[in-house]
């Protein structure tokens, strides 16, 4: 299917390194964690910083980048023609309506899955490497095939986990699976969809717990927000700031420490909100 | 340690959902990073208890092999509670 020159195992990496860009790839292992949105936040935080970004979806079984970006009408071509020759890289990337840095790769149809194979993705990667700052991978959740082609186009990776047991064993077994293959710079961790409540009362596993058994160096942590499935329901990603919410105020950071600035992790604690909240807050006071 | 964690220590409650599932995920994951299945870590514990059963009398009902797991490396741990040293005949 491919009409590229074909890439050797490792061409992506020096066109990446030729051309000072970074390739990110979004995994989890389980399915739900919040990967695509991550993804979609990170894109447009990372380009209102003013980096050029492209967002690649990878979930090629099932697609849905597009639409929390807000994108899905102004999809023509997609990565399956770019990579079958029928189009020019130009011609399928879309750019984002708000945030000109940010272009999407869509996926293609779900036939992709019986073609499409990790050296298609080194190729893509090789594509886009001279064009933008940031490529982000967003790959599909399992550890299959498609989880394969997301992890061969990138050279870092951020490895998204809600802190339940199922979300933190999945995660465990990706991690393995990165550090195994040997080709990633760096593997950072985001905790995902904390509910500050539950942590405090002890019935959900703290951001100390889950660092302690990955043993994967945190990027970042966001709170459950419902502001999320609003902001999908618009296709409005919350890392744009039309609305000031605890989880699009995370994205922004998480962006920042990505391109290297020094932002610290802050203590989730909810907020005092009545008598309860308040003897919550008392108890959580630190005494050591 | 915050208040509320310093009262439930002070209870003597200590199994709350997030400590069962942070125990649950120590066990099951340092089989899932070992790929030791359960039956050939029984094997290997009666195949080290031979061995060591040459120089030590040991309680074969308290014995216990497990892999344990800290960071992102694993261990073997065995527990082999001696009965008495055996006298060796030189």
């Amino acid at each position: 299917m491919a009409q590229m020159p074909s890439s050797d195992l490792t061409a992506h990496i020096e066109a990446l390194k030729t051309h000072d860009c970074r390739s990110i790839v979004l995994c989890s292992g389980k399915g739900g964690v919040g990967k695509t949105t991550l993804t979609a936040n990170l894109g447009i935080a990372l380009a209102k910083l003013g980096h050029k970004t492209c967002v690649v979806d990878a979930d090629y079984g099932l697609r849905n980048l597009d639409l929390l970006l807000g994108l899905e009408s102004r999809i023509v071509f997609t990565a399956q023609e770019v990579i079958s020759g029928s189009c020019r890289l130009g011609q399928a990337l879309v750019k984002h309506k708000h945030e000109t840095n940010l272009m999407l790769m869509p996926a293609g149809n779900p036939r992709m899955l019986d073609w499409f194979n990790p050296e298609h993705m080194r190729n893509l990667v090789t594509m886009l490497a001279d064009s933008f700052d940031f490529i982000l991978i967003d790959a599909p959740a399992g550890v299959e095939d498609g989880f394969k082609n997301a992890v061969a186009g990138a050279n870092e990776a951020i490895l998204v986990v809600n802190p339940e047991i199922s979300s933190v064993r999945d995660a465990d077994r990706v991690a393995g699976l990165l550090s195994s293959q040997g080709t990633f710079d760096l593997i950072q961790l985001v905790v995902n969809r904390v509910r500050p409540r539950m942590v405090e009362k002890l019935d959900m596993l703290s951001i100390e717990d889950v660092l302690d058994i990955l043993a994967v160096p945190l990027l970042g942590v966001v709170q459950e927000d419902e502001q999320v499935i609003v902001s999908a329901n618009l296709g409005e990603p919350l890392a744009l700031g039309k609305s000031k919410s605890p989880a699009g105020i995370a994205y922004g950071n998480i962006a920042r420490r990505i391109q290297g600035e020094e932002v610290p992790i802050p203590d989730i604690n909810a907020k005092p909100e009545g008598f309860m909240n308040r003897l919550g807050d008392f108890l959580s006071t630190k005494i050591i | 340690m915050t208040i509320s964690e310093l009262l439930n220590r002070l209870s003597g409650n200590k199994r709350t959902s997030a400590n069962s599932a942070c125990s649950r995920l120590r066990m099951v994951l340092a089989h899932d990073r070992s790929d030791l299945s359960p039956a050939m870590l029984d094997q290997m514990r009666l195949e080290i208890m031979e061995v060591v059963s040459k120089y030590l009398e040991l309680d074969h009902t308290g014995s216990e092999l497990s892999l344990e797991t800290e960071e992102r490396s694993t261990a073997l741990v065995a527990n082999l509670p001696i009965r008495r040293v055996r006298k060796l005949v030189r």
